[in-house]
């Protein structure tokens, strides 16, 4: 099994209109198992363009995605979304968790639909993630219930539901107070470190930037500066 | 498909509401669907009961459909010669060999046919005189093929089979001659001859002019009174199944050449009617349930449009387009099943009121209860409709929803 989680090669984006807006511009970059790199870069620079393509949810204007060391923009939508269910976890700046469904049942939700486990191991894989996450008190409180960090750690859970190779995470603590943030930046980094997924994470936030493994800098779409 | 049945489920609870409304919607229009629609079956197959019971299902009839070829066209055909004051061959009234025809339709398969010999009399009684038609049967068959046995007040018909000089009357005429069951009562023919009557019986079918105009008695009888022995002039067939009687018409018609007319040729204006009436119902009915299907429609479109986000995250989480489109069905699966399973017995309800309201048509001496169809497809047809106006509803607004890209809501677009 390749070291290489997730590889980009010559990836760009470019909306078309009455005006063409590049929105990436020729982006190479691997990321590692274990690995946790951080892509930083003023806003509208295209850090979460670049999220996004790499997280399969846009398509790219040109370039190439191996993901596992597969070439996967041959697949159509639905091997796309396969793949982002068995592979792949999401975390937003916002929870994004699902309004009706308890912290358990939110958690639940990406195993449900993977549906490779019984419903009690999926329940109990829940739990489970909810208390390393700290909270087993809260598996069945509604996302209203739950403060900012607690929310961020429900969508953490929820991402690694299915204990996917890649996470990636849209400004996980920009919405969160000091203390929150730096336990959600821990749980992140011991992903990657101590669980062996591999971490990217777009943010603005100085503090988190410099504790990357690889930091990447975007400006206008294009990779500024890659460290070390 | 239990997981996108519980997203369905909790994004229907969390507009509880909205969801009752829409609910009602249906319920209330599955409800009038299966009311006016069992109604209207019924009032129509009521009409053609009474339509298919009083009357014959195919009647013979001593003419035919098509003016016959004179034996001197057969001799001269049209072309080179012109034949003029030409007049038909003269033929004895009634049908020929009517007792071998009788032999051959008995050989198909469950029908009963019975000859008639109709003509008009003259009834005299204490003086008065009354115009009537009368009906020569044989006895036997006047319980098996006809149902005036339904409508005896006094009296059977069974006594004419031990009485062939019985006659069968109706109410009107009794009433309006003074009659009682007993009397003897002198009827002349338009041959002048004259034949004496005991009355045996005395029907009432509600219909005033049957009541006052038809008689029944013996053939035998009736043929000896109109100096037409052996002949009949009608022939009345009933059948197993009334709806076949068309086709089997034709078939006879082709067989012994005289006019066979089925009940729905006698019928076809008011059968015509009757399907206009139809149309009418059910695009009324259908308008109901349509704008029911508007408030599936709505509480649909409303999610979706609240649940952009929701969407996005489920499909970045991995789940289908088409998980997403069965996410939105499915709820208006659970809205139209829902408001079947409750309209059905609302529906049943409102029938079963109407049932019990008794009306006296102007005209009319005995009430009558409002006819319904109660019958099982009564109940599908609203339940199917009530499910494919839901499904319809649903579907626009579960495409719509299916179609959002996460990468747009993610990005702020929408």
């Amino acid at each position: 099994m390749s070291d290489t989680a997730l590889k980009v090669e010559n990836l760009s984006r470019r909306l078309s209109g009455e005006v063409s807006i590049t929105l990436i511009d020729d982006v190479s970059l691997e990321v590692r198992r274990g690995e946790f790199m951080v892509i930083t870069g003023p806003s509208g620079s295209g850090k979460s363009s670049l999220l996004y393509l790499m997280g399969l949810l846009d398509r790219p204007s040109s370039g190439r995605i191996w993901l596992n060391d597969e070439d996967i923009l041959t697949y159509n939508d639905d091997q796309l979304a396969d793949t982002r269910l068995a592979e792949l976890g999401f975390v937003f700046q916002f929870h994004f968790l699902l309004p009706e469904f308890t912290a358990l049942e939110n958690v639940m939700l990406p195993m449900q639909r993977l549906n490779r486990l019984s419903q009690k191991e999926i329940q109990d894989r829940a739990q489970q993630l909810l208390t390393d996450l700290g909270l087993a008190q809260q598996q069945h409180k509604l996302p209203r219930q739950l403060s900012g960090g607690q929310s961020q750690r429900v969508a953490i859970a929820r991402a690694l539901a299915n204990n996917p190779l890649l996470i990636l995470a849209d400004e996980p603590t920009g919405n969160l107070d000091t203390h929150a943030s730096m336990t959600v930046e821990q749980i992140l980094k011991d992903l990657a470190h101590r669980h062996n997924h591999a971490v990217v994470v777009v943010t603005h936030e100085t503090r988190l930037a410099a504790s990357a493994d690889r930091l990447i800098t975007i400006v206008d779409g294009k990779i500024q500066n890659s460290a070390p | 498909m239990q997981l996108l049945l519980s997203i369905a489920l909790k994004h229907l609870l969390a507009r509880k509401r909205q969801s009752f409304i829409s609910l009602l919607g249906i319920v209330l229009g599955v409800a009038f669907f299966l009311m006016i629609s069992a109604l209207m079956q019924g009032s129509e197959a009521d009409f053609i009961r009474r339509l298919i019971d009083n009357t014959p299902h195919i009647t013979i009839v001593d003419s035919y459909r098509n003016p016959r070829l004179q034996p001197v066209q057969k001799l001269y055909p049209p072309g080179n010669t012109e034949l003029r004051s030409v007049k038909p061959l003269s033929e004895t009234r009634g049908i020929r060999g009517y007792e071998q025809i009788i032999l051959y339709l008995n050989t198909l398969s469950g029908i009963r046919a019975s000859p008639v010999l109709a003509g008009q009399a003259l009834i005299s009684f204490a003086g008065k005189d009354h115009a009537v038609s009368l009906n020569g049967m044989i006895p036997e068959d006047i319980t098996t093929i006809t149902t005036i046995a339904n409508y005896m007040k006094e009296g059977s018909i069974d006594d004419l089979i031990a009485s062939p000089d019985g006659i069968i009357v109706g109410t009107e005429l009794v009433r309006q001659l003074s009659l009682n069951k007993g009397d003897n009562i002198l009827i002349t023919a338009t041959t002048g001859q004259t034949r004496t009557f005991k009355i045996l019986g005395i029907f009432r079918t509600g219909r005033a002019d049957y009541d006052e105009r038809q008689a029944f008695a013996s053939i035998k009888r009736v043929q000896a009174l109109l100096n037409r022995p052996n002949r009949a002039n009608n022939i009345i067939i009933k059948l197993p199944d009334p709806y076949a009687a068309h086709a089997l018409a034709a078939k006879i018609e082709s067989k012994i050449g005289y006019k066979s007319i089925s009940w729905q040729e006698t019928s076809e204006d008011l059968l015509s009617l009757l399907v206009v009436r139809n149309i009418i119902m059910y695009s009324v009915v259908s308008a109901v349930l349509i704008v029911a299907a508007f408030g599936i429609y709505n509480v649909i479109s409303t999610v979706v449009m609240e649940k952009h986000r929701d969407i996005s995250i489920l499909k970045s989480m991995g789940f289908h387009t088409g998980d997403i489109k069965w996410i939105f069905v499915i709820q208006g699966i659970i809205l139209g099943s829902l408001g079947s399973l409750l309209g059905l017995p609302l529906g049943s309800a409102f029938m079963y009121t109407l049932m019990q309201i008794e009306l006296t048509p102007p005209g009319s001496t005995e009430p009558i209860h409002i006819p319904l169809d109660w019958s099982l497809f009564q109940f599908v047809i609203a339940s199917a409709f009530a499910m494919t106006a839901a499904l319809a509803a649903a579907f626009l607004p579960a495409r719509k929803g299916a179609m959002v890209q996460p990468v747009d809501v993610l990005r702020g677009s929408i």
